[in-house]
């Protein structure tokens, strides 16, 4: 009962062969080793496991792996590397926006999706979106901000500001 | 989830008609929002699901001619809420579609897979019942179109025969313009589903022209036509009697969320604040 899928995660195409009750976040997780997305209620409450799909925040514990079929998943494996950070991982670090971290991965994915909609958002609008992602540690305060400067750097490099 | 669940993604309509039939116990699948959390919850999985998003037909939100604006199957909470169409000419759906769930579940959720699912907290449906929406289905004995009056049956209920597969819902013409207005509480702000809401519209080629809308006080979304009636005939002024009307109107139960009594005294307030928010806008 294997599906065959051919999906692009994070630029590189892999062809899997996937369960039909498997979801997109325990395909990450288990077949491709990308455990930055966390599996925090596996049922759409908490946000932990939130990625992009086809550029788009979703969370990856309601989406079966079978769907991603033909679709481009970016996790936040995808972002950045160590030394070549993305504004978002840099704010969250230069804001403390990062505790235990348990929440970040999915923090920075939904940010990055509300960024490439609406690259100046409100406070409201940043509270609106992370509102269903859930940290225990931060108290929200140094996300809200670290989200707010990411933004400021990703407009000022949109404009050629940076080098 | 079930080990033998089986999982189909149709391309037409046609299609997703026919792996619907080949199996016993199949359900259509939208955004699965609703459908997986519940499928691995209760281990009773459907044994086939239908992914009806690569149907490109079902993925677009077209206005036709008439004016009327027809959302598909496949089209997300999100770019319904977003959509400008929506926003200027019948905001009551932008408000109730903003409401639901979170950020990431509005990508993925749909505005009909979440009346086909037919929860009396369903946001969507405040909006659909006060707009006199459509919905448009078609099955095994061909396709028809069911008044969203006639579409909730009861909890998880809604009047699609097994086998029929909802292709669209429609908003008539004549419910553009006007203002609305959502009082919605829940436990946790974003994401939880309402203890209670009420919607209220003033839809101004309609009659009647205000529109009441109850949510998680009954069986099914449902709409307060008394209320209404107060309010086209005496204006704001009628708050409190509308108020007692809608409250009358509520058959709340007790559940986790909240008491029956709370319910329905909540309704009363959020209906009252409804009428003086738009009264004095
Ligand atoms: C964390 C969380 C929070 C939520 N919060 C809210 C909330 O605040 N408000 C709210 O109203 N809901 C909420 N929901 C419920 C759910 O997200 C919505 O009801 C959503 O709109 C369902 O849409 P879907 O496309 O995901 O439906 P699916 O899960 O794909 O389908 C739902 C049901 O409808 C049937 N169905 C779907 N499409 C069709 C079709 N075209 N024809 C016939 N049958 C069909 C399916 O078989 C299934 O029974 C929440 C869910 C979660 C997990
Ligand atoms: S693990 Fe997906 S939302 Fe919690
Ligand atoms: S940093 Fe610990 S949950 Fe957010």
């Amino acid at each position: 009962m294997a599906i065959p899928i051919r999906v692009k995660v994070n630029g590189q195409v892999e062809a899997l062969e996937v369960a039909p009750d498997e979801s997109l976040l325990s395909m990450l997780r288990e077949r491709l080793d990308l455990t930055g997305a966390k599996e925090g209620c596996n049922e759409g409450e908490c946000g932990a496991c939130v990625v992009l799909l086809d550029g788009k925040a979703v969370n990856a514990c309601l989406v079966l792996a079978a769907e991603a079929d033909g679709h481009e998943v970016t996790t936040i494996e995808g972002l950045g590397r160590p030394g070549a950070l993305h504004p978002l991982q840099k704010a969250f670090l230069a804001h403390q926006a990062v505790q235990c971290g348990f929440c970040t991965p999915g923090m920075i994915m939904t940010a990055l999706s509300l960024l490439l909609e609406n690259p100046a958002p409100t406070e409201e609008e940043v509270r609106t979106a992370i509102s269903g992602n859930l940290c225990r540690c931060t108290g929200y305060r140094q996300i809200l901000d670290a989200v707010q400067a990411a933004a400021q750097e990703m407009r000022a490099g949109a404009q050629g500001r940076r080098p | 989830m079930q080990e033998r669940l089986d999982y189909r993604k149709a391309h037409s309509v046609e299609e997703a008609l026919t792996l619907f039939q080949d199996l016993p116990r199949s359900r259509y699948m939208a955004g699965g929002t609703d459908l997986l959390p519940r499928a691995r919850g209760s281990g009773q999985a459907p044994s086939r699901l239908v992914d009806i998003k690569g149907i490109p037909e079902l993925s677009r939100i077209e206005e036709l001619p008439s004016g009327d604006l027809r959302i598909g199957a496949a089209v997300s909470v999100a770019a319904v809420a977003a959509h400008p169409t929506v926003r200027q000419r019948f905001s009551a759906l932008s408000l109730c579609a903003s409401a639901l769930g979170s950020y990431p579940l509005r990508n993925r959720a749909t505005v009909v897979g979440n009346i086909c699912n037919a929860s009396p907290c369903a946001d969507t449906a405040a909006a659909l019942l006060c707009l006199d929406a459509t919905v448009l289905c078609v099955g095994p004995a061909g396709p028809r179109r069911i008044p969203i009056h006639e579409f909730f049956v009861g909890p998880g209920q809604t009047s699609l025969a097994s086998g029929e597969l909802a292709l669209a819902v429609e908003i008539p013409a004549a419910s553009a313009g006007g203002r609305a207005e959502l009082g919605r509480l829940s436990r946790r702000q974003g994401v939880d589903i309402a203890t209670v809401a009420v919607l209220l519209s003033v839809l101004p080629q309609r009659s009647p022209r205000h529109r009441v809308a109850l949510l998680s006080v009954a069986p099914t979304p449902r709409r307060a036509s008394e209320a209404e009636t107060l309010l086209d005939q005496r204006g704001p002024s009628a708050a409190n009697a509308a108020a007692e009307a809608a409250m009358a109107a509520a058959r709340p139960i007790d559940d986790v969320r909240g008491t029956a009594a709370y319910r329905r005294e909540m309704v009363g307030v959020l209906l009252t604040r409804a009428v003086r928010a738009l009264g004095a806008a």
